[in-house]
């Protein structure tokens, strides 16, 4: 079998997801394309040489429609006979196309894919698409469907996690983050913005607040309470699905939930004639990839079967692992996710995370593969895992050692 | 026969009137949905018609579908398909109404549909009115208009579902359909269910007023106009999104995911959205069909309907003496909760009272409390000053047993020790007629042995309410060994003269339905025991469909009461290992000072208003949790099977005469799984092999008490149901 190997990394910065954001004003087509283009320019790349480019966007609808892979592949002046698929694994769809194109390359399917993703998450608001899951009786009905924020609420019930653990998590993403950016540490994959004219636009994540404190937090109320206690009143279908529990504390807020941001990444995967070819370098190889769906009630537990199963996959560990990336999507899903594994907070999201940064989620799965590769090279470490849940209960994850 | 007729006046408008022969309520039946749809064609035919009214010969237009026929339906059809053809037939002549004969190619033609409502209209009934183009009620006192479907677990599906919820949305048609609540005229036009509230008098000439005056787009439903939108939102509106998540939510809350008809009526209101008029209709028939098909369903209509209306009617009341028995003036004696509620049903019923306690003002404290009850009655707009004064005026408090020489029966209510309950009976005895029925309202004692009490013990019986007499719409008539037929009779007609359910049972421990509940109080004591966690217990109960989880039940009852009982079954049957669990676990709260919601600390914390506010923090101190949890299910069933068991032992030894009073006093009495039916409808539903084989599995884990007896194992063996067999 082939192996799949990232030849290179590219990420925008994150804008904050409102109208006042500083990508607000560009049009989801046209942040994709310049994330396009600059791993075509930098890597020299003539694009006819791709199978594939394979694009993770999850509010699928107006500007992001209509199969917007295709139609940045022609805006970033790709060569027509590469082609565009967009997809769509809710938070982890950025992840998905990387293992998606992996797994092509490995099983033969051509030699080279552009692999990534974009969500404007200020132009086109998360849920719009609809979901037939959260309304459709049949479906929220039988499923005991409860929005994320409940869910996240029912990981910190169900596990012991209390207020003070995410808000001390949440202030440590921060820190972590904001300590990244003032080393550079993500300066390898973060490309500027720049407009129609080549003028900049937006360089460095705009979301993050490194004056966050505990007491900053503490102020903040808890963002799910009023839905799941009073109108209309999720907590009793948590309690269906969770009769163990006698009540779910509501914990989780703006401050220790993933940012609404916009935002867009992309990473080059290709096989090792395709290196050949193209005289480039390989960086890391895709060791294993997993998906699997879990309860979507409490919906955000995916990570941690995913990680097993990918372990499983590439005959691993979770010792074997020297960092970890978890989408901090909201505080408890981290938090659970290493006690599930016992592993130390120091080997997870050593760069900050969601909380911080923020989460485009059709980019984030990119985002944080590029961020693992950037310190594993950073600190010379060898393997990653990077994971992310998923809504709607399921859970992705890839293993990637340098080369 | 003809269930409707109709006439052509002078002014060219037809009036279709509904008037089924031999009945006091118009109902709708097979017979009337065909002479409705030949009336249709004969209207069509007419050229020269202005209009049509509908309206009813009777003093209501109609408490809508016999439900009847629904059950026969279910139980004849030959499949799903005919059931499916049956509704869309429905659908079919109301589209019929609603488009008023336009000429679909050239929308031309078309002549108005008006309701014409005088009094109630439930159901179907309503549901024609909905087709109708305008729709006047009358502002009468008997005029309740609504969908009351849901409540015997089906929705309404002769379009009500599609076209409520296209005419209000989502959130406004909630009440009407959701929750089955009956309007007045007034309101029901506040809220946009009619057009117009008339006077019974002016009621057909408003209609004619109206189709004389009618423009076209009037009799064009809004629906049927280019560019509709359903107000509020549909599903994939913004607005429309968050109302269809949250009333998932809320359906699920509210029916504990066990009552399948308003998930469906919300999947046919949902689906229907997406769509336009005429696939709405398809979907909400697609729907019906299958809640009408629900096992479960038919149980509820079954158990809450027939049985519960046979029951009322007098199927299980003897013979003897045909007419009537007439109580102008009955006694209480008792003023306490349980004599004034009696008393107050009574005299809400017609009948005078003689209300006796052994002070004066005990009696008048009674008398405050029916006061009081009158007076929310009043507040609610139940009742009116008049009806108030009338009904206070028809009891008489007394301390003095001679005013009960003119009554023909005497209902005893007082304290629960035999001692007293004898001197009583015995006053009672010595100032009553002969003929005079005494009764006692006992909870735990043999009626047999108060019987002895007092010389005529044929005419001594037992006659059970339950708390609150005003809610509680369940009475236990108990025979005792020597009561005689004609005392059932009268007990009989009394209890259907106050308007309540009456089964009839032998005399034993508990009668039936208390002992069926303490075992199940019991089986969650003995889980608080194991280490189970008390929110699986409670959760459990819930989704079993129970109103209340048996901790909570206790906390209610207060844990004295508890204790009172357990010690009681002590002295009865001896003690055993399980009562010795029980009592451990009663003695730790009692000493503990919880003794349930009344001190504001039981099995359940308790904020200064009464409300409900955690478990009792120190009962995982007390009994250790197990590590370990069991699976809910496990949980769900043995608080089902404690007491379908208790209720089949009811049933075996006699006790219970027939499996209809035990499903239907079960879900009256302690609100016993009611979406599948009740206790014997359940088992029929899990099948008698199912449950054989968990009594098995259950009395291994858990004790003897999940024994099945000789009757389940038959069924088991013989692969029959308990309606089947019984």
């Amino acid at each position: 079998m082939e192996e799949a190997f990232i030849y290179d990394s590219v990420r925008s910065p994150r804008g904050k997801g409102k109208s006042d954001g500083s990508l607000h004003e560009l049009t989801s087509v046209y942040l994709s394309s310049e994330i396009l283009k600059a791993i075509r320019d930098r890597n020299h790349l003539d694009t006819s040489i791709l199978d594939d480019v394979i694009w993770g966007n999850v509010t699928q609808i107006g500007e992001q429609g209509g199969c917007l892979s295709r139609s940045a592949v022609l805006r970033a002046d790709y060569d027509q006979s590469t082609p565009g698929l967009s997809i769509n694994r809710f938070c982890a769809s950025g992840l998905e196309s990387v293992n998606l194109a992996a797994n092509q390359v490995k099983g033969g399917a051509g030699i080279a894919y552009v692999a990534g993703g974009v969500e404007m998450m200020s132009r086109i608001p998360m849920g719009s698409d609809g979901a037939a899951i959260a309304v459709d009786p049949t479906l929220a009905m039988n499923t005991y469907f409860v929005p994320q924020g409940i869910s996240a609420d029912i990981i910190s019930t169900k596990y012991g996690f209390s207020r003070d653990d995410v808000d001390s998590f949440a202030v440590e993403s921060q820190k972590r983050a904001s300590n990244a950016w003032s080393e550079n540490r993500f300066s390898k994959s973060v490309i500027p913005i720049v407009d129609i004219n080549g003028i900049t636009v937006l360089e460095k994540d705009e979301h993050i607040r490194p004056e966050t404190s505990m007491q900053s937090l503490g102020a903040l109320n808890p963002s799910f309470k009023e839905m799941g206690q009073t109108i209309p009143g999720f907590d009793n279908i948590a309690l269906q699905k969770y009769p163990e529990l006698e009540t779910i504390h509501h914990i989780h807020h703006a401050g220790n939930s993933s940012g609404i941001v916009d935002g867009s990444a992309a990473v080059l995967i290709g096989n090792k004639e395709f290196g050949q070819i193209t005289n480039l370098k390989p960086r890391a190889k895709i060791l294993a990839t997993s998906k699997v769906g879990t309860d979507p009630t409490i919906m955000l537990t995916g990570p941690i079967p995913a990680t097993e199963k990918v372990l499983k996959n590439a005959k691993m560990k979770i010792s074997d692992v020297d960092i970890f990336e978890i989408n901090e999507a909201f505080a408890s899903v981290v938090l659970r996710f290493m006690q599930a594994f016992n592993v130390g907070h120091e080997k997870v999201n050593i760069n900050g995370g969601a909380i911080a940064m923020g989460h485009p989620l059709g980019a984030t799965g990119t985002m944080i593969l590029g961020t693992a590769l950037d310190e594993l090279e950073r600190s010379n470490k060898n393997v990653a895992l990077i994971s992310l849940c998923v809504a709607s209960g399921m859970g992705s994850s890839t293993i990637i050692e340098r080369v | 026969m003809s269930n409707f007729s109709y006439e052509i006046g002078s002014d060219n408008i037809a009036i279709i009137k509904w008037d089924v022969p031999n009945k006091k309520f118009n109902v709708l039946t097979l017979e009337g949905i065909s002479e409705i749809e030949n009336i249709l064609e004969k209207i069509f035919e007419n050229n020269n018609l202005k209009g049509v009214i509908i309206s009813s010969n009777k003093d209501d237009f109609s408490a809508g579908m016999d439900l009847k026929v629904l059950a026969h339906l279910q139980d004849q059809s030959k499949n799903k398909e005919e059931i499916f053809q049956f509704v869309m037939r429905a659908h079919q002549f109301l589209r019929k109404i609603e488009l008023g004969g336009i000429d679909p190619k050239t929308k031309k033609g078309g002549i108005p549909f008006v309701w014409a409502c005088n009094g109630l209209s439930a159901g179907i009934a309503t549901e024609i009115g909905l087709a109708c183009h305008y729709r006047i009620a009358t502002d009468e006192k008997n005029t309740k208009i609504g969908l009351p479907e849901i409540l015997v677990g089906l929705f309404p599906g002769a379009g009500g579902a599609t076209r409520v919820s296209r005419m209000l949305g989502l959130m406004s048609s909630a009440p009407i359909l959701m929750e089955g609540r009956m309007f007045s005229a007034q309101k029901a036009k506040a809220i946009g269910l009619i057009d117009k509230v008339s006077n019974p008098l002016d009621l057909i000439n408003e209609a004619k007023n109206w189709i004389l005056n009618v423009k076209k787009e009037d009799i064009i439903k809004p629906w049927d106009k280019k560019g509709f939108k359903i107000p509020g939102g549909a599903p994939y509106h913004p607005n429309g999104f968050m109302t269809f998540v949250g009333a998932s939510a809320m359906i699920g809350a509210k029916t504990k995911n066990v009552y399948p008809a308003a998930k469906y009526l919300l999947s046919a209101i949902y689906e229907g959205a997406l769509t336009n008029f005429d696939n709405a209709l398809k979907i909400e028939a697609r729907w019906f069909t299958k809640i009408l098909t629900e096992k479960s369903t038919k149980n509820m209509i079954r158990t809450l309907f027939i049985n519960k209306t046979a029951l009322e009617k007098g199927i299980k009341r003897p013979s003897v003496d045909s007419n009537e028995i007439n109580f102008n003036k009955i006694g209480v004696v008792g003023a306490g909760m349980m004599g004034a509620g009696i008393a107050y049903a009574a005299a809400l019923n017609g009948m005078k009272v003689t209300l006796i306690d052994r002070e004066i003002e005990f009696a008048n404290k009674g008398m405050n409390n029916i006061d009081q009850l009158l007076s929310s009655g009043l507040k609610r707009g139940k009742i009116t000053e008049e009806k108030k004064k009338e009904v206070l005026g028809r009891i008489t408090p007394s301390h003095s047993y001679e005013d009960l020489n003119n009554v023909n029966l005497v209902i005893e209510a007082v304290f629960e020790n035999i001692e007293v309950k004898d001197k009583v009976l015995n006053q009672i005895q010595n100032n009553v007629s002969q003929e005079t029925i005494i009764a006692s309202n006992t909870s735990t004692l043999p009626i047999s042995e108060l019987a002895k009490s007092v010389a005529k013990e044929e005419n001594f019986i037992g006659i059970h309410f339950f708390s609150p007499v005003h809610k509680m719409n369940l009475v236990e008539i108990i025979k005792g060994k020597n009561t005689n037929e004609k005392s059932i009779a009268s007990a009989f007609d009394f209890v259907r003269k106050i308007k309540k359910t009456p089964i009839i049972v032998n005399d034993a421990r508990g009668f039936y339905a208390n002992r069926c509940i303490i075992p199940y109080i019991n089986e969650g004591l003995l889980m608080i025991k194991e280490g189970i966690l008390p929110q699986m217990i409670e959760n459990a109960a819930l989704q079993l469909g129970m109103p209340l989880g048996p901790l909570q039940l206790i906390d209610e009852v207060s844990i004295e009461l508890a204790i009172n009982i357990a010690e009681q079954t002590k002295k009865a049957m001896g003690t055993n290992k399980l009562m010795e669990e029980i009592e451990i676990v009663l003695s730790t709260m009692d000493k503990a000072k919880r003794l349930g919601k009344k001190t504001n600390a039981g099995f359940y914390n308790y904020d200064e208003k009464g409300k409900r506010n955690g478990f009792w923090e120190e009962l995982k101190n007390n009994f250790e949790i197990l590590k370990f949890q069991p699976d809910i299910n496990v949980v769900k069933d043995r608080l089902a099977l404690i007491q379908c068991l208790e209720a089949t032992r009811a049933l075996e030894s006699e006790v219970l005469l027939d499996i209809r009073e035990g499903d239907v006093g079960a879900i009256l009495g302690w609100g016993c799984i009611p979406w599948a039916g009740g206790p014997f409808s359940w088992m029929d539903l899990k099948g008698a092999s199912w449950v054989n084989k968990k009594c098995e599995e259950f009395s291994i884990k858990y004790g003897d008490r999940f024994s099945s007896g000789s009757l389940i194992k038959k069924l088991a063996k013989e692969n029959l149901t308990f309606y089947e067999y019984c």
